[in-house]
């Protein structure tokens, strides 16, 4: 008796430690730290007072991911050569904000402003973080945030996890598979780059390495608005620009901080917010989220601990009875 | 016939006709799922449900899945309060809230089935090479897999005995410790980690369901829910086939289930505080109105067995039941699909198709539920009914 009172002592404590592990995970929520940056890692820059809103880019990414056209049908008539947002055909699309008479660019009242819905390539992404099968991956150079189709068993935890909203599936067909942009990892080994930057007439959207593109947001920011200045078209170091006047910036840099930063930075003359663009905390979700699993399973010692004493009990319990039902519950039967 | 000799109140088969009015309403719900399903699978999700991706989970997940497991909870929390913690007086439960857990597992399992885009790639979640450690869908689905198998191995002396193959039986029996013990850590695991799903999905969760306490939140909650299905599915017996309430054991179960609803609420409330985010409870949109519905179905059978005498009658006992496993469900729900918001624009209800899968889907676990009562020794058996029984059509 004193035995078993010890060993239920014995599961008490366990259940209780592994109950503590449970509910008081907030401490060391941030347990697993923070991802850096690898100083090779590839993005891209979109400066929204550059854009002009042509959408070459995306008929650019279409032609590239070979992936069709959409048709629209909106109360301005059919539109075959816009898509409305990102879907699973469609990798990039640039959106406009437009307030009232929606003549003055970069202007809140009676202004517009453009911005462009693409993968975020995220640091930490909660897309690689959610994947249970290892189809979304994190490339550890270049940081290209890919997915794998032959991997991927369509459970859709990545479209759900991603607080850009960017992974997206095809729901209308019986084989369907997840879409988003890989910036355009196929075409680097062939010289070429990202398609979207590679056809903007004006460098909004901007390719390059991460470090780089800090730099040159760095300048931009430096410059009064209106100075003109040359700026980078295609990608970083490719030699070709064009001369344009320097924007009237928002203090914000889009991906600067959000999720833990991201290898696609947007620079914008009209707040985020007006852009659609989600207020996103700084630490990464991925991150709480394995912090909090590490946490509560101490790498299996408690699940093992607990099985152990669970285990123990159960055998004590139940090596008597050759069958399953003492008759001891006799109690149940005339009770109404 | 080789059908061992029980003793009194050992289990024994119900018998009695399977295809009653009720049965053959539960198979025709069954034939309109499996309609659906061949759309399904041969057109596409798209084509009946309502799934988008700012709702890229629908009630397939949210319902069959989440809140199915959690009512299939009785199972090893029976078998906790039986074998582990020694209280032999549950021992009449224990064989039918096993078999419901089965149930309730094979249909979240199904469901997934169902859901998942690329099925047939669904091996990848045990293989080495695919496998993601750090996700916590990996651990819910090689844990859920695992207990279902486990459940399958707790339920096998039923079939067993029913065989008469006593040999077999005897050897089972002095290995099933080891299962019930993985049968008790796999749902503490998954049934949490059902909480902890929800964290990686960030500021996309209200802030009144994005807590650190997910996984405490859900587990307490799903042992309560687990025990309501308990008293849920004895009561129910009890009335169909004419068979004594066990209220003394029901009301010894929800005698926890109310303390569980109180530690419920404890935990959410002192969550709220810490966080200081009460004042998204008053906010008057459709996630408070879920909110303070699930609190009022927690408190609910806190004050419906207040008082000591009330904790003995079968109405109030059935009710806070009812209460309880519609609180949990609404929690999930709620945490799921109504505090969930990817931005502007997008907006979920399930389909009829959807809905029909659900509901074939239950309709599919009930009928093998009573068509395991019915065949195996899954109930105690009655020493004296107290009605004469239907013509016997048992002698099989």
């Amino acid at each position: 008796m004193l035995t078993r009172r010890s060993l239920l002592k014995g599961v008490a404590a366990a259940a209780g430690t592994a109950g503590v592990a449970v509910a008081c995970p907030v401490r060391k929520a941030e347990a697993r730290g923070a991802k850096t940056m690898s100083p090779d890692a590839i993005g891209l820059l979109y400066d929204g007072t550059q854009c002009i809103g042509c959408r070459a880019c995306i008929a650019a990414c279409k032609e590239a991911n070979d992936m069709p056209a959409e048709h629209n049908l909106l109360d301005i008539g059919d539109y075959w050569d816009s898509p409305l947002d990102i879907s699973g055909s469609t990798l990039n699309v640039i959106k406009a904000y437009r307030d009232g008479t929606g003549v003055h660019k970069d202007a809140i009242k009676d202004g517009f402003a453009f911005t462009k819905s693409s993968c975020m390539h995220c640091l930490d992404p909660s897309c690689v973080s959610a994947c249970p099968v290892s189809a979304m991956t994190k490339d550890p150079t270049t940081g290209i945030v890919s997915y794998d189709v032959d991997a991927c068993i369509g459970c859709r935890y990545c479209v759900t996890a991603c607080p850009f909203g960017v992974p997206r599936f095809t729901y209308e067909s019986a084989t369907p598979k997840i879409s988003k942009c890989q910036l355009c990892k196929d075409r680097l080994p062939k010289g070429k780059y990202a398609a979207c930057a590679e056809v903007c007439p004006t460098g909004a959207t901007l390719f390059g390495k991460v470090t780089d593109l800090k730099k040159e947001i760095e300048r931009r920011r430096a410059l009064a608005p209106g100075t003109m200045t040359v700026f980078p078209r295609g990608r970083v170091g490719g030699g070709d620009s064009y001369v344009g006047a320097v924007g009237s910036y928002v203090e914000h840099v889009y991906g600067e901080k959000e999720i833990g930063g991201t290898q696609v930075l947007h620079l914008s003359g009209v707040p985020f917010a007006l852009l659609d663009k989600p207020a996103i905390p700084d630490i990464a979700p991925a991150r709480i989220a394995e912090s909090l699993q590490e946490h509560i399973y101490q790498g299996m010692l408690a699940p093992f601990a607990f099985l152990g004493a669970l285990g123990l009990l159960a055998f004590r319990h139940m090596r008597e009875p050759a069958t399953p039902m003492p008759s001891e519950d006799s109690e149940t039967g005339g009770s109404k | 016939m080789s059908a061992p000799v029980h003793e009194d109140h050992a289990p024994s088969p119900l018998g009695g006709r399977f295809w009653t009015r009720a049965t053959a309403t539960l198979g025709v719900l069954v034939l309109v799922m499996l309609a659906v399903l061949a759309l399904r699978f041969v057109r596409g999700l798209g084509a009946v449900t309502n799934l988008s991706d700012g709702y890229p989970w629908g009630i397939w997940i949210a319902f069959d899945v989440v809140c199915g497991s959690a009512l299939a909870a009785g199972g090893f929390t029976v078998a906790f309060l039986t074998y582990i913690l020694n209280r032999g007086v549950y021992h009449p439960l224990v064989r039918p809230a096993l078999l419901a857990a089965l149930f309730g597992y094979v249909q979240a399992g199904l469901s997934i089935v169902f859901d998942l885009g690329r099925y047939w790639n669904m091996w990848h979640m045990f293989w080495p090479r695919y496998m993601q450690v750090n996700s916590v869908l990996f651990e819910v689905a090689v844990c859920i897999a695992s207990y279902t198998l486990v459940l399958g191995i707790e339920a096998t002396p039923m079939v067993l005995e029913r065989l008469g193959w006593m040999t077999a039986r005897r050897r089972l029996g002095r290995v099933l410790f080891v299962f019930v013990a993985i049968g008790v850590l796999l749902p503490t695991m998954h049934q949490s980690s059902l909480g902890s799903l929800l964290i990686v999905l960030g500021p996309q969760i209200h802030p009144l369901y994005q807590t650190l306490l997910l996984p405490a939140l859900f587990l307490v909650s799903c042992v309560g829910m687990g025990l309501a299905a308990v008293v849920f599915e004895a009561t129910v017996s009890s009335l169909a086939w004419h068979r004594p309430f066990e209220r003394e054991l029901l009301a010894k179960l929800m005698n926890i289930g109310r303390l569980l609803a109180g530690l419920f609420l404890v935990m959410r409330f002192a969550d709220i505080t810490v966080r200081g985010v009460w004042p998204y409870a008053f906010q008057g949109n459709v996630v408070t109105a879920a909110f303070w519905l699930e609190i009022l179905l927690f408190a609910a059978p806190i004050v419906l067995l207040w008082k000591p005498a009330a904790r003995r009658n079968p109405q109030r006992l059935f009710l806070s039941a009812v209460a309880m496993a519609s609180a949990g469900m609404t929690y999930r729900l709620s945490a799921y699909l109504i505090a969930y918001d990817t931005g502007a624009g997008w907006t979920y209800f399930p389909s009829v198709g959807e809905l029909a899968v659900s509901a074939g889907l239950v309709s599919l676990e009930a009928l093998a539920f009573i068509a395991c009562v019915r065949m195996l020794p899954v109930l105690p058996r009655i020493a004296e009914p107290t009605q004469p029984r239907a013509p016997a059509h048992a002698d099989t």
